[in-house]
């Protein structure tokens, strides 16, 4: 069939500095730049470009330049570029539009009408170059009250397991699999450098990864894939998947292609054979069936571990997280609509699921009401962008966060979106052993621990501004943020005042 | 001897080793000029072998028992006592390639052109040799042969794996 689909991008090769060495050609995996045997030069199939920019930077010239093709259409608000052609692209595939990464939809980011308060002449702001900044956190459930040893004042109260985190963000779930091992391993080093967590996603923990344990989260999902004792006792957390931000309510399908003999061994699944995650926990209908999953995972670890359950922010977010607190779960994790993943089909990606801000304000909120929210920990995730973003976030109410996309930025990701064809560019999201090379793990771990350092200087230079010296005097602390641009009803919903008030 | 090493596990496969190689070996060191200006082109000395997901440069390994120093005819190779750099020197080398056939690892480059071998002098002119400063994935190391954790990375003669 003939596509009626136009060029996405223009590839500009600037012939004065363009040296034909051929570099743009191995790197693009879309297969757009070859070289013409018969003109004896480098060019470009257009039509194939996703705009990931791996021939950009990796061209030693710098002669390359991608570009949004310039081709309009006749105004109109309604039918807009996007939607015409996602039409023609279902019109010739007749089947649903899948896609990579977290939403491109301008759904509003709360973030950036939230503002943060800093110290004037009535309260000193504090200097983090010249006196101690405690960031540390610990994961888990709180006792209701506290006694102590009269005299020695040693602890009476026996503590649910905790956990110590140094910087109050984790690595998000990326499975093996989808992601390839050399992310893994980057993940678990950082994590471990910078004495946080890193998450394994739905897939198992390759054994070559068990020395990381400590810094490590396993996830426990509905296709149970690579859980078995040793697993469970090997990380620090567990994990229920219920569900996932960028696909409320859907399962996963890992396609038999990227099922390599390694990412079998690890799901404990035949080599080659799809990956299904069934949409529900078949074992989990109820509050009540997943408070027997949360005792089963604690009974088969000896009580040593947090049991975290990991839910999208959905309408009645609030209400499920109190019976997930009920259940007897120590962290509830909330990932809103903004959340990535590696494959979802693009209308639920876009229209599914609310934004991870109000659910994080809701929940807290929620919690409060119920004298609950010491029994659990709260993690926010999905479209954490920066520092700001996790201080805000703290602020309103989470005791931490998860990125994910901002993680994979820092390895090389350039948002192109393409996650689903397994043909990442940058060597991400992909089992292609071409491919995953792309990824040195110890350039990754290095870029990550960068960033997370970078993250955490700038969240104590806020803190020091504020006048706080302990992200736990800033937690659910909503006094810190006013609001701008926004409606009564989001200010109520979201506990702050607007910014005058 | 300080000696470049490959990690296939993270090469790529970029050719970028090349590109910088033939800057470095250029009138210039101006990457276009090298290219577009200089002709006949300097040869780059390092060469990336890949067949499927496997990929690493080869270079000279300067070796301990240089073969090719030994079938020279004119006496144009020869291994340095003191550095253990094998050089070839362009003044005497007549071109006839006996080298090429001789070495091991395929590291000795016919330039056509100017009728003369040319190999991997490990940059004398650089801190660091070209193909390793210039490397986008850490994939080549210039080492003597100690790691950080200082386990031998491999054995004299042979590409490294690690
Ligand atoms: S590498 Fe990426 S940006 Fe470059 S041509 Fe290929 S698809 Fe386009
Ligand atoms: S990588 Fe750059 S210089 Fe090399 S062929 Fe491509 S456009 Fe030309
Ligand atoms: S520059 Fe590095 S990654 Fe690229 S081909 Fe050479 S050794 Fe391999
Ligand atoms: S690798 Fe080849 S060129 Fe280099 S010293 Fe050995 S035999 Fe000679």
């Amino acid at each position: 069939m003939k596509t009626y689909l136009p060029n996405r991008f223009i590839v500009e090769r600037d012939p004065a500095r363009c040296i034909q060495c051929e570099v743009c050609v191995n790197q693009c995996s879309f297969d757009v730049n070859y070289r013409d045997a018969d003109e004896d030069e480098v060019r470009s199939r257009e039509e194939n470009c996703v705009g990931c920019h791996r021939c950009v930077l990796f061209c030693p010239t710098r002669a390359l330049n991608i570009r949004r093709t310039p081709l309009d259409y006749r105004e109109n608000a309604n039918w807009r570029p996007e939607i015409i052609e996602d039409i023609i692209r279902q019109a010739e595939s007749g089947g649903i539009l899948l896609t990579g990464m977290g939403t491109d939809k301008a759904h509003p980011i709360y973030w950036d009408r939230l503002v943060l308060n800093a110290s004037q002449v009535t309260n000193p702001s504090i200097d983090p170059l010249r006196e101690p900044m405690e960031l540390r956190t610990y994961l888990g459930r709180k006792p209701d009250s506290l006694t102590v040893e009269p005299g020695s004042l040693a602890l009476k109260t026996k503590l649910a397991p905790q956990v110590a985190i140094e910087v109050p963000i984790l690595f998000s779930a990326l499975s093996y699999g989808a992601v390839s091992i050399n992310v893994h391993k980057s993940l678990a080093r950082a994590a471990t450098e910078m004495g946080t967590l890193f998450n394994t996603g739905e897939g198992g923990l390759h054994r070559k990864l068990y020395k990381y344990g400590a810094n490590t989260i396993c996830q426990v999902a509905s296709g149970r894939f690579g859980v078995h004792p040793d697993y469970l006792n090997v990380g620090r957390i567990l994990e229920i998947k219920i569900g996932q931000g960028a696909k409320p309510g859907i399962g996963g399908h890992l396609p038999g292609e990227k099922v390599s003999a390694e990412v079998a061994a690890t799901r404990m699944i035949p080599k080659g054979t799809d990956a299904l995650s069934p949409a529900p926990q078949h074992d989990i209908y109820s509050i009540e069936d997943l408070a027997q999953l949360i005792s089963a995972l604690k009974e088969a670890t000896n009580y040593t571990k947090p049991v975290s359950v990991k839910i999208a922010a959905v309408h009645n977010a609030a209400a499920i997280a109190s019976g997930i607190a009920r259940a007897g779960a120590d962290i509830i994790a909330l990932d809103g609509i903004r959340g990535a993943t590696g494959a979802a089909p693009k209308i639920i990606r876009d229209n599914v699921g609310i934004p991870i801000e109000l659910a994080i304000a809701a929940v807290d909120t929620r919690l409060r009401q119920e004298g609950i929210r010491n029994q659990v920990s709260l993690i926010a995730a999905g479209g954490i962008r920066n520092s700001g973003d996790v201080i805000k976030a703290i602020a309103l109410g989470a005791d931490a966060v998860y990125i994910g996309t901002a993680a994979l930025v820092a390895l090389g990701c350039t948002v192109c979106q393409q996650c689903h064809t397994g043909k990442c560019a940058w060597g991400i999201c992909t089992s292609d052993l071409r491919l995953t090379k792309r990824i040195n793990p110890d350039i990754g771990a290095q870029r990550l621990v960068n960033l997370l350092r970078g993250w955490s200087l700038e969240i104590k230079e806020m803190l020091g501004g504020m006048g706080v010296n302990a992200l736990e005097s800033l937690r659910g602390n909503r006094l810190h943020l006013r609001g701008v641009g926004l409606t009564d009803t989001e200010l109520e919903i979201l506990g702050v005042k607007m910014a005058g008030a | 001897m300080k000696r470049v090493y490959s990690k296939e596990e993270v090469c790529i496969a970029c050719g970028l080793c090349q590109v910088h190689c033939l800057v470095a070996h250029s009138e210039s060191k101006d990457i276009i000029k090298a290219y577009k200006k200089e002709t006949p082109r300097q040869p780059s000395r390092i060469k990336v072998q890949q067949k499927g997901s496997l990929s690493f440069p080869l270079s000279c390994r300067h070796c301990e028992e240089p073969w090719c120093v030994y079938s020279c005819l004119t006496g144009a190779l020869q291994k340095d006592p003191e550095s253990g750099i094998v050089t070839v020197d362009a003044e005497k080398c007549v071109g006839c390639f006996t080298c090429v056939v001789a070495c091991p690892c395929s590291a000795i480059i016919p330039d056509f052109h100017r009728k003369k071998a040319v190999k991997c002098d490990l940059c004398p002119h650089l801190e660091t040799p070209a193909c390793v400063a210039n490397c986008p994935n850490q994939a080549l190391i210039f080492t003597d042969g100690a790691t950080p954790g200082g386990t031998k990375v491999a054995a004299e003669g042979a590409v490294a794996r690690r």
